[in-house]
């Protein structure tokens, strides 16, 4: 069982290790699955990717995202609306596996979409259509226990929150069980770009490292190449950009030659900045 | 009854375990939180000092204990007598002044400075504004934009008493969406700000707060209808939607196991339309709002929107603890329509002086129908959970004099 998780984690560590040897840090932006239609996600996907995206953070699409602020969950009622399914997001990602066999994929989503379909088929498919890790927004890493099992014995890698508050055992129980990288919170509160993260203390960072956490990418807040330039200086990995890319797609909904463009230039210089 | 139940997924959960459901699903940020919450609870639970003033303010602020009233019309020509717990006779308005009291309290004890909550028919909101106005914290109540209109009357109480109030635009604009925006708001506000839960659903500890502090219903008529009728009533009857005065009548006749409990869910326009809100009887095992219980729901997995004339009882999720009692048999669930509440409510009012709240003419509904059935003399127990003033204004479309 470990052994298949190890084989699939190779995509994050190899990522991880050739940025490494660069100097480099990971630029990850996050989208929807699904937004605004199934087709112009694939489109942007590859825009993403064409520009210089490091890897991709997807979202399943959820009635009722709890993490997320007003410009996420605006994404998800946009794919709702267009009648995007688990099922549609799958097959979106087996097409984006097969033309990036390199490229770390992963998915972020609410626990009830994953129950819906029952834990061990979910993450069988997740594995099957190419994705790499899961994070789930609402299953904190004390209540994992049956989701790590199912990723591991799938070939998954679960991915856990390393939030603000977190205590040293919460450390610890992350470092244990989380793969492929852990998503450091760059500051309290839901997904969003009106908040800027805050600088990261070094001393969390080498407390991750020191406890055998998986490379840790900073998330929330971040839709800036100076907030990059910052969590990289404090000692991550990577940075994800999740509303502010969504914005992008928002902002240009109707236009899509537009929408393409900024989205390439948005990624261009976030992506510089990790340089 | 042929009710076909699900096969939970079997989660392991360690916290606030209700058989196979309950548990502290959300954000890991919330984690610290809701640990520390359940600390202090617990806690509390076993100062003397604390039970006192609670105790206190209930009686002198609130008006406990309430009084348990033997319907003189309600029933006439049937063999049944029905009493009713009247929790509308509680400052407030409600059955939600109870737990309130209690929560504000705690998170006075915990040194938080600010309140939030959520609201659907604006008692919960209204309790937790006038707690707000007593104990000086800042206080903010989420409501769904739905529910702001059919229930203005309380969206102006709650402003009277000091409190924000802030449509929820999001989703289907009701309770759902209001629970959601204040998990939202409580995980970048932790530090200063207590999220006082209205209902026995969500993370664990809020299951087990609100049913032990809403226990005093039950507890109370117990006692009462012991003196009154010298024995237990045959059955204990309660509206549902997330199940807080529910599980407040149920919880010290739980281990009377001659005592028939009964949770009234709304069936809106029926329950094969598909809009009402009889989670139990409908919905299957989920997760919502942190909490592992039934939850109507698509076949992905996408909440359902409920429907209620009651907004109160308008919630696709409900308490772990009434799912563990359906499960396992020991309450029965049953459903009221949007009409059949409608009569009873007019009912109420015509036969007895007293206007209910929407959400309890439900388990009114219920107690008719049983006494009308009933082939011998039988004593059924009803929670009046709220009055219905604030329900006036919005019926006036259904009922023409």
């Amino acid at each position: 069982m470990e052994d298949n998780l190890k084989q699939k984690a190779t995509r994050y560590e190899a990522m991880f290790s050739r940025l490494s040897e660069r100097g480099e840090g990971a630029f990850i932006p996050f989208v929807m699955l699904g937004d605004p239609s199934l087709d112009t996600s694939m489109e942007i996907m590859d825009t993403l990717i064409e520009s210089g995206a490091d890897a991709l953070e997807l979202g399943i699409p959820f009635s009722d995202a709890v993490a997320d602020g007003p410009v996420i969950q605006k994404a998800s009622f946009r794919a709702l609306e267009a009648g995007v399914t688990p099922a549609h997001c799958f097959g979106l990602l087996r097409r984006i596996r097969e033309k990036h066999p390199k490229l770390p994929l992963g998915l972020l989503i609410y626990a009830n979409l994953i129950l819906a379909k029952g834990i061990k088929a979910f993450y069988a498919e997740a594995a099957e259509a190419g994705a790499d890790s899961i994070l789930v927004a609402d299953i904190p890493v004390g209540a994992a226990g049956p989701f790590i099992e199912a990723a591991k014995a799938a070939g998954v890698a679960p991915v856990f929150v390393v939030p603000p508050n977190a205590d040293e055992a919460t450390v610890r129980e992350i470092a244990r069980h989380g793969r492929g990288y852990s998503y450091f919170l760059g500051r309290s509160g839901v997904t969003g770009a009106d908040r800027e993260m805050q600088t990261p203390l070094p001393a969390r960072f080498k407390a991750l490292q020191e406890a055998g956490a998986a490379p840790a990418v900073v998330g929330f807040g971040i839709s800036t190449p100076k907030h990059i330039r910052t969590a990289l200086e404090a000692g991550a990995a990577g940075a994800i950009a999740g509303s502010a890319t969504v914005a992008i797609i928002e902002k240009h909904i109707g236009n899509k030659a537009a929408m393409h463009e900024a989205l390439a230039a948005f990624v261009k210089e976030m992506k510089a900045a990790t340089r | 009854m042929s009710t076909v139940f699900f096969t939970p997924e079997p989660l392991n959960i360690e916290e606030g375990a209700f058989g196979p459901f309950g548990g502290m699903f959300v954000p890991e940020i919330l984690v610290p939180t809701l640990k520390e919450l359940a600390r202090a609870f617990e806690e509390a639970q076993k100062d003397a000092a604390f039970q006192q003033e609670l105790k206190a303010l209930l009686k002198e602020y609130a008006g406990r204990e309430t009084p348990l009233y033997c319907c003189r019309n309600l029933a006439a020509g049937t063999r049944a007598t029905i009493y009713l717990k009247r929790e509308d006779l509680l400052h407030g308005g409600a059955h939600k002044t109870n737990q309130v009291l209690a929560q504000a309290l705690l998170a006075k004890r915990m040194g938080k400075r600010r309140l939030i909550a959520e609201t659907g028919a604006g008692q919960h909101g209204v309790a937790t504004a006038l707690a707000g106005a007593l104990f000086k914290m800042e206080t903010r109540i989420y409501m769904g934009e739905k529910d702001m209109k059919r229930q203005a009357l309380n969206v102006f109480r709650m402003r009277l008493m000091g409190a924000e109030v802030v449509p929820v635009q999001t989703g289907s604009g009701t309770l759902k969406d209001a629970v959601n925006e204040a998990l939202r708001d409580w995980s970048a506000s932790y530090e200063s700000t207590h999220y006082l839960l209205g209902t026995a659903a969500g993370p664990h500890p809020f299951p087990t707060i609100i049913r032990e502090f809403q226990r005093v219903i039950g507890r109370e008529a117990k006692a009462q209808i012991l003196e009154r009728e010298g024995r237990l009533p045959d059955a204990a009857i309660a509206c549902v939607g997330g199940g807080s005065n529910a599980i407040g009548l149920f919880a010290d006749f739980i281990d009377n196991p001659e005592v028939r409990l009964i949770g009234v869910e709304a069936a809106g326009h029926g329950l094969h339309t598909g809009k009402h809100g009889a989670t139990l009887q409908k919905g299957r095992p989920g997760i919502l709002h942190g909490s592992y219980s039934y939850v109507l729901q698509d076949a992905h997995g996408q909440i359902a929107e409920s429907h209620s004339i009651s907004a109160g009882l308008d919630y696709p999720g409900v308490g772990a603890q009434h799912a563990h009692l359906y499960t396992t048999g020991r309450a029965e669930y049953v459903g009221v329509s949007d009409e059949e509440a409608l009569e009873a409510f007019q009912h109420l009012a015509r036969e007895e002086g007293i206007i209910p709240a929407l959400e309890s003419a439900h388990a009114i509904a219920h107690a008719l129908k049983l006494a009308k059935a009933s082939t011998q003399p039988q004593v059924l127990l009803v929670c009046l959970s709220g009055r219905g003033d604030k329900d006036v204004e919005h019926i006036t479309q259904h009922i023409r004099f």
